[in-house]
């Protein structure tokens, strides 16, 4: 199986592929079949591993040759040592966990840094589709209809801000993508689809 | 196509845990495919409690097929026309190596087995037999060691206490330490033969009869153990047999096999008789019962494995009550807190402890692709 390279990354983890320190550790946090991980070790030099709760993907994953561990990341980051890692990622999973703010400090628990990206409530054709339809939003971004949605915990660019401050953790750098382009922060809680937030404590 | 294996005799005597040695050790093993010129594709695969070097190649005593060719050959997952892969009958077995039932030097000329007389082993012992067989062969480092139920604690053992033989070290369906339950499963076999008076203190060779009853009672008691409620009752449920004198399904009001899964049970013991030593059995369950990696390594898991620069996967069924997915993460746990590289799976198969050794594509897949 050929590695993946940047350009078939999602622009969320094209993202977080080149702002990942050169040769650093890093957890992959619903590491899915390993596209990142795969290139994070062949372009970066890192050292990467994964926690994946589907088997089927584990097993993708293992015959790239990557370290996934089947698991749950609202329960299993605990089995992880302090600062056991640069850099914790959790790549559209947040608003999945039963508990997003307590999975943040774990994140920032295990890793020195975490990248964390999550579809954007607030951008504003899901505000359109809740404000004229009058129904919960089924988007590009957000495709799957609310009863069979994993995605539990809404959230927008900024709640995430908030969350982050009231979690004392440092936003070090953020990046926004609408239409898979990434676009300037101006306005970001309605513009963007996609955020990605680099955090620090 | 049967097999002569070969023999490798130990050129020291095995220094063994208990502090005794193994004087005259030798280790019988078979081999499949090319060792590279430079012996960088030698996969050595352990064998489980009753299992043996015939991985892939019909059995010299029962003539069925290896007891794992469905993942051993040539285009198999483990493919033996990339692959040299080696397997060796663990000491204390009866299919070659050294064990009970092997002549005791102390005893020549007459050459009298040493029955109890051999010394008690552990899964270390095992494997330090191994690496002497590695040294044998010249291999410096193996480029997988896989193995699965006792197979996967002789892996671990040898990561643990060889780091530098392997590269990549698989461990399937397995634990790092034995249960109080396990424990007591095992007493129960091992109570069983003793049980038997054919067994006679361990020294039947020479009487022309062996504990046969009390080994295969053990053999059941142990094969409950294998599979799962759910397989056993997909498979049997309470089917009745048929009777000899033709009528179906129907109660004897005595105390034959009447029903199809006694029967099953029977069965599995006598053939297990036919092929395997009772003392061995004793001595075996006893090497895996003291097996506590983390107890040899001061208490912590994780510090058996400091330092490790394998590539662990660790694999296990849903559906495997002996050694539970439980186990495979405590190790997973211990792998992760010591930095090595490991991933894990469980997959879902009906059929138990026994699904390693069953049809299943997605555990091909992931041994196929962490050989790689």
């Amino acid at each position: 199986m050929n590695a993946a390279t940047y350009s078939d990354l999602r622009p969320d983890l094209a993202a977080i592929a080149a702002h990942v320190d050169r040769g650093s550790r890093v957890l992959d946090i619903g590491c899915g079949d390993g596209d990142l991980m795969g290139v994070l070790e062949a372009e970066k030099g890192c050292d990467a591993r994964g926690l994946e709760l589907n088997a089927a993907l584990v097993g993708r994953c293992v015959g790239r040759g990557l370290s996934v561990v089947q698991g749950d990341a609202n329960t299993d980051l605990s089995n992880y040592p302090d600062k056991a890692f640069d850099y914790a990622i959790l790549s559209q999973t947040l608003q999945t966990a039963t508990r997003p703010d307590l999975m943040l400090d774990e994140l920032l628990r295990v890793g020195r840094r975490a990248f964390v990206s999550f579809p954007n409530f607030a951008h504003w054709r899901t505000r359109g589709a809740l404000m004229f339809g009058g129904k919960m939003p089924v988007t590009r971004a957000l495709p799957v209809s609310w009863y069979e949605t994993d995605n539990i915990h809404h959230v927008t660019v900024d709640d995430f801000r908030d969350l982050a401050k009231a979690k004392n953790a440092q936003i070090e750098r953020s990046w926004f993508f609408a239409d898979e382009r990434a676009i300037s922060p101006v306005g970001a809680n309605w513009r963007a689809e996609f955020a990605v937030f680099e955090l620090s404590r | 196509m049967s097999q002569e294996s070969s023999t490798y005799k130990l050129p020291q005597p095995l220094p063994l845990d208990s502090g005794r040695a193994l004087d005259n050790a030798q280790i019988a093993y078979q081999t499949y495919g090319q060792l590279a010129a430079d012996k960088s594709n030698a996969i050595l695969i352990c064998h489980a409690l009753t299992g043996d070097q015939y991985v892939a190649s019909e059995h010299p005593i029962t003539g069925k097929p290896g007891w794992w060719e469905r993942m051993v050959g040539p285009g198999k997952p483990i493919d033996t026309d990339r692959f040299y892969v080696i397997c060796a009958n663990v000491i204390g077995s009866c299919m070659g190596s050294s064990g009970p039932a092997s002549p005791d030097p102390k005893s020549a000329p007459d050459a009298a087995p040493y029955a109890m007389g051999f010394p008690v082993i552990t899964v270390r012992d095992m494997v330090r037999g191994l690496v002497a067989l590695l040294d044998g062969l010249g291999i410096a480092q193996l480029h997988s060691v896989v193995g699965g139920s006792m197979g996967g604690m002789q892996a671990l053992s040898l990561a643990a206490n060889w780091p530098e033989r392997a590269a990549r070290v698989l461990v399937i369906a397995s634990t790092a330490r034995h249960s109080a339950q396990n424990i007591a499963f095992h007493e129960v076999g091992r109570q069983a033969i003793m049980a038997d008076p054919a067994w006679a203190d361990g020294d039947y060779y020479a009487t022309g009869s062996s504990p046969d009853n009390g080994l295969a009672v053990a053999r059941m008691a142990a094969h409950i153990t294998y599979l799962s409620e759910e397989g056993l009752t997909a498979k049997f449920g309470r089917r009745l047999q048929d009777r000899p004198d033709g009528s179906e399904g129907a109660k004897s009001f005595g105390f034959d096999a009447d029903f199809q899964v006694e029967s099953y049970l029977r069965y599995q013991g006598s053939g297990f008789t036919q092929r395997f030593d009772a003392n061995s059995y004793l001595y075996i369950t006893r090497a895996m019962d003291y097996f506590d990696l983390a107890e040899e390594h001061g208490g912590k898991l994780a510090d058996a494995f400091a330092g490790a620069t394998a590539r662990f996967c660790l694999v296990s069924f849903d559906t495997d009550w002996l050694y539970p997915t439980a186990e495979s993460r405590h190790i997973v746990h211990a792998l992760n807190a010591a930095g090595a590289k490991v991933s894990f799976v469980e997959l879902s198969a009906p059929n138990g402890h026994d699904s390693f050794l069953l049809e299943h594509d997605e555990l091909d897949r992931v041994v196929r692709g962490f050989v790689e």
